[in-house]
């Protein structure tokens, strides 16, 4: 049974699919079909709950503001963001691992003992600590974000290139004097397209998780722009009066991640099925 | 006298997702008691899966069929609950693979002194007292010392000694010995045979000897039962077996034991061909197609077990050989 | 065991020193000083604030002084809390959060592996499908976004518990902190059991625990459960470290006075000592917890005692 053939008959992780394009398909097209924007200050309407015939789907927070176009902006911002910083992480670790794994020997250890010691402490504590030092910045977001997944990225990577550096096309390489660069860009890299596929997918939850927690600390994503972490902490605050504005992002961030989290098992279930049975 | 083991048709299936595998098709066989039966077969011949079904050991996918008495209760198809009062005292066996048949984090004491707690109710401390005099019955060196070590202290050779001893704790009427010493050095194998030879002459105990080797198992027993592709295909006394076989796959294997008295060989012989797997249905004799006998009759009419001429000697077989 | 325990000790004590290094050197190297967010000051309130802060020593001192303070358990004053020690904050709310994190550790423990052993006994079964599905949503979804939804529920809408809030003694108090705080590492205890478990109850051993007529009962616990737990010890690490990330969310929402609370608000005043003080006992902690793993470990399979 083929990977794809094994991924198509999970059904569980088709209908989560499913799921995440239409989330991802409402947040791009949605805006269209509201009414109102996501900075407009509706004062008549302020904290009002949901109701699908009133001017506001899924009522306003304190200031008015409409929740279903702020909502689907959180979904588009939580989404950039992990993208981009999927991008960032999976490069580095690609990288990083590729020329350990071909590197071998004392610089391989070297590497590998850096990754070892990062793995132990939380990404958190360092994010904060480094939130006091430099006060909080975009870019500093951008990069503790990167930070995460890297590290797993660049071990599967550097495993998938030590076996491979052995395989005899790699001595082809070699002895018809293609450079060190070349031979990893050329040979190795197309090589580890599969799990890094996987790992990729399961990253991206871990990032939107971090993003949202440390936009929910105040960390993170700053006004006026919201991502569903910031929109759950102020939710978190109104919870007695406007529940809906904790729901709502709530559940949305929710089942987005349940949803990654099923894929990402999927995936990784059909491509260990390779080896060995998935239990 | 009442059989210690009396199976009747037996039968073994796995299922799994392309249909149901048959194991073990239809066997009968008797153990009586103090007798030693010795089980001959090739991988796949469905030895093992037989007494797994025995032992109420077989794995979640299978399920059997047929009737199996253990000293005259039936115990096949019995709630773990009432096996569990035969299973490890009067009803023993012993595998394969010594290595990892016991237990890693436990003491060997432990896992000797635990059937005595379970079965005899024993205390803590007299069971430890009955595994040292069980492992100084089958010869273990330092016999103190070892009942404090783990297994992984411990030689091949001496585990397997082990696990024969706890399977003689409670003074078993049925021991089953599933290829004792294929997982063990030639001489560590003849040691073991002999240890298994002494605890026999001992005690009133039965024993079957399951292996695919049928010169080790001649050394031991009374009879053999001989098995291929889940069916028994011939039974007699050791000597009859031995002297003159009737069916055409024992007279195979016959040939096959080395010998150090006969003619001197060009080659070893050995068997054409490869027994039918679990799943491949059955149209006929599954022997024909490895047969030099084999014909049209064989090929389409399964032969049944039966009579073979003389007494107690069984075989089935369209053709079988002449005495 | 003894022996190893003191080899790993040995090897934890530099990790730590590496870190608290690290920490007061990197804090020393950022732009602008502690007193930046302040209004202007006139410089003799500026010098005097230096020197009390011991700020205008070279640095090499001052990096010697703050390890002497922390040999003698002084961490140093908090540069906004202006009447506390971090010391005495540490001290304040150290207990709360060990409360909630042991807590929520031996739920996650305490339920976890039972459940995943019932539902490797009972493979495949309607309970054991629902709770695999259970537990996909219990991973995934975050502290953070189960405690108010928890809260909601059991506090808003059935006046069970309270959402929010502390008092010294109180257990009510607790209760939806620790369970959103245990629910992530359960379930993933639960699957991991479960999958051990499975692949235990396949190994030969067992099968001769079987043969030797052993109840159930202690095939299972005598038998099956040490090597099953493996997986779990090696996971005991990470599940602090996500308890200890989830409390600093927890604390902060449910209101719980801890040192979780107090090192989100450092973060968000720049209050240097603070953050540094809670950075240290934070790492602290996750190495203790790597160290007990590790005895736990060779305690488990004697294997490893034996340097295997």
């Amino acid at each position: 049974m083929s990977t794809i053939h094994r991924l198509r008959s999970n059904a569980g992780a088709a209908l989560a699919s499913g799921v995440i394009v239409l989330l991802v398909a409402i947040a791009v097209i949605g805006p269209w079909f509201n009414p109102n924007n996501i900075e407009s200050l509706d004062w008549a309407h302020v904290a009002a709950s949901p109701g699908l015939t009133g001017a506001h789907w899924l009522g306003t927070d304190r200031l008015g503001r409409d929740l279903f176009a702020r909502t689907l902006e959180g979904i588009r911002v939580s989404l950039a963001v992990a993208c981009a910083a999927s991008a960032i992480s999976l490069s580095v670790g690609i990288a990083y691992g590729a020329v350990a794994g071909y590197a071998g020997g004392r610089w391989d250890q070297l590497m590998m003992r850096f990754i070892e010691v990062l793995s132990g402490l939380p990404l958190i504590f360092f994010v904060i600590f480094l939130t006091v030092i430099f006060g909080r910045s975009r870019y500093l977001l951008f990069l503790a974000i990167g930070a995460i997944g890297w590290l797993t990225m660049a071990r599967i990577v550097r495993g998938q290139t030590l076996s491979i550096r052995q395989r005899e096309f790699i001595e082809a390489a070699v002895a018809s004097g293609a450079g060190t660069g070349r031979i990893i860009l050329r040979h190795v890299v197309p090589n580890l397209l599969g799990p890094v596929i996987v790992y990729a997918t399961l990253t991206i939850p871990q990032i939107i998780l971090f993003e949202s927690f440390l936009s929910f600390l105040g960390l993170g994503i700053q006004e006026p722009h919201a991502s569903l972490g910031t929109l759950i902490a102020e939710g978190a605050g109104e919870m007695e009066a406007a529940p809906w504005m904790l729901l709502v992002p709530g559940g949305v961030l929710a089942v987005l991640l349940v949803c990654l989290s099923i894929v990402g098992d999927g995936l990784r279930d059909a491509m260990v099925g390779d080896a060995g049975e998935a239990t | 006298m009442t059989p210690v083991l009396e199976m009747e048709n037996l039968s073994v299936h796995f299922a799994n997702r392309h249909g149901a595998i048959a194991a073990v098709r239809e066997a009968t066989l008797t153990v009586l008691p103090a007798e030693c039966v010795g089980i001959v077969g090739e991988s796949g011949s469905g030895k093992t899966q037989t007494f797994m079904a025995v032992m109420g050991l077989l794995s979640g996918g299978a399920c059997a069929a047929g009737s199996v008495r253990f000293e005259g209760r039936e115990i096949l198809g019995a709630p773990a609950s009432e096996l569990n009062r035969v299973r490890g005292s009067k009803l023993t066996m012993i595998f394969q693979d010594p290595m990892t048949s016991l237990t890693p984090h436990l003491k060997v004491g432990i896992q000797l002194a635990e059937v005595l707690v379970t079965h005899s109710h024993m205390s803590w401390r007299e069971a430890e007292k009955a595994a040292l005099r069980a492992l100084e019955r089958v010869r273990v060196p330092e016999a103190r010392r070892r009942l404090r070590q783990y297994p992984h202290e411990l030689s091949g050779g001496m585990r397997q000694r082990v696990m024969i001893g706890m399977s003689l704790l409670c003074d078993p009427s049925l021991l089953i010995a599933d290829e004792p010493t294929t997982a063990l050095d030639v001489t560590v194998q003849a040691q073991i045979m002999d240890i298994l030879r002494t605890m026999r002459a001992e005690s009133r105990m039965a024993i079957v000897l399951i292996s695919h080797d049928l010169g080790l198992v001649a050394g031991l027993a009374d009879r053999i039962v001989v098995m291929y592709a889940g069916r028994v295909v011939e039974s007699a006394g050791a000597a009859d077996i031995l002297g003159r076989a009737v069916h055409p796959y024992t007279a195979e294997l016959l040939k096959c034991v080395p010998n150090l008295r006969g003619p001197r060989l060009e080659r070893m012989p050995s068997l054409a061909g490869q027994a039918p797997g679990a799943a491949s249905p059955e149209t006929g004799c599954a022997f024909a197609p490895r047969c030099p006998l084999a014909d049209e009759r064989c090929r389409s009419e399964r032969p049944v077990l039966r009579d073979a001429g003389v007494a107690a000697h069984q075989a089935a077989c369209h053709h079988p050989l002449p005495a | 065991m003894i022996r190893y325990f003191i080899k790993r000790l040995a090897g934890a004590v530099p990790t730590l020193l590496i870190i608290i290094t690290a920490a007061f050197f990197l804090i020393r190297s950022a732009p602008g000083g502690p007193f930046d967010q302040e209004q202007t000051l006139p410089p003799e309130i500026l010098a005097n604030l230096q020197t009390a802060y011991g700020l205008d020593l070279p640095i090499w001192a001052q990096y010697g002084r703050y390890l002497g303070a922390l040999a003698r358990g002084d961490f140093g004053p908090s540069f906004k809390y202006k009447d506390f020690t971090v010391t005495e904050l540490i001290g304040q709310g150290f207990p709360v959060t060990l409360q909630l994190g042991a807590l929520a550790l031996i739920l996650a423990l305490g339920l976890g592996l039972p459940l995943g052993t019932y539902a490797a006994l009972h493979h495949r079964s309607a309970a054991d499908h629902a709770a695999t599905s259970l537990a996909v949503v219990g991973i995934a979804v975050p502290s953070f976004v189960m405690l108010p939804f928890l809260g909601l529920v059991f506090g808003i809408y059935l006046h069970w518990l309270p959402v929010a809030g502390w008092e010294p003694g109180s257990i009510r108090h607790l209760v939806l902190p620790v369970i959103a705080l245990c629910l992530p590492p359960l379930c993933i205890i639960a699957r991991m059991t479960r999958g051990s478990m499975l692949e235990v109850l396949r190994s030969q051993y067992i099968r001769t625990a079987h043969a030797k007529g052993l109840p159930l009962r202690i095939v299972i616990l005598r038998h099956a459960l040490r090597p099953a737990l493996l997986p779990v010890a090696g996971y005991l690490a990470p599940a602090v470290a996500s308890i200890m990330t989830g409390s600093l969310v927890v604390e902060s929402i449910a209101g719980l006075p801890g040192i979780g609370r107090y090192l989100v608000q450092g973060a968000l005043n720049r209050d240097y000592t603070l953050v540094m003080g809670m950075v240290i006992i934070y790492s602290a902690l996750l190495i203790a917890m790597g160290l007990a793993v590790d005895v736990l470990y060779a305690w488990l399979d004697p294997r490893i005692r034996f340097g295997r």
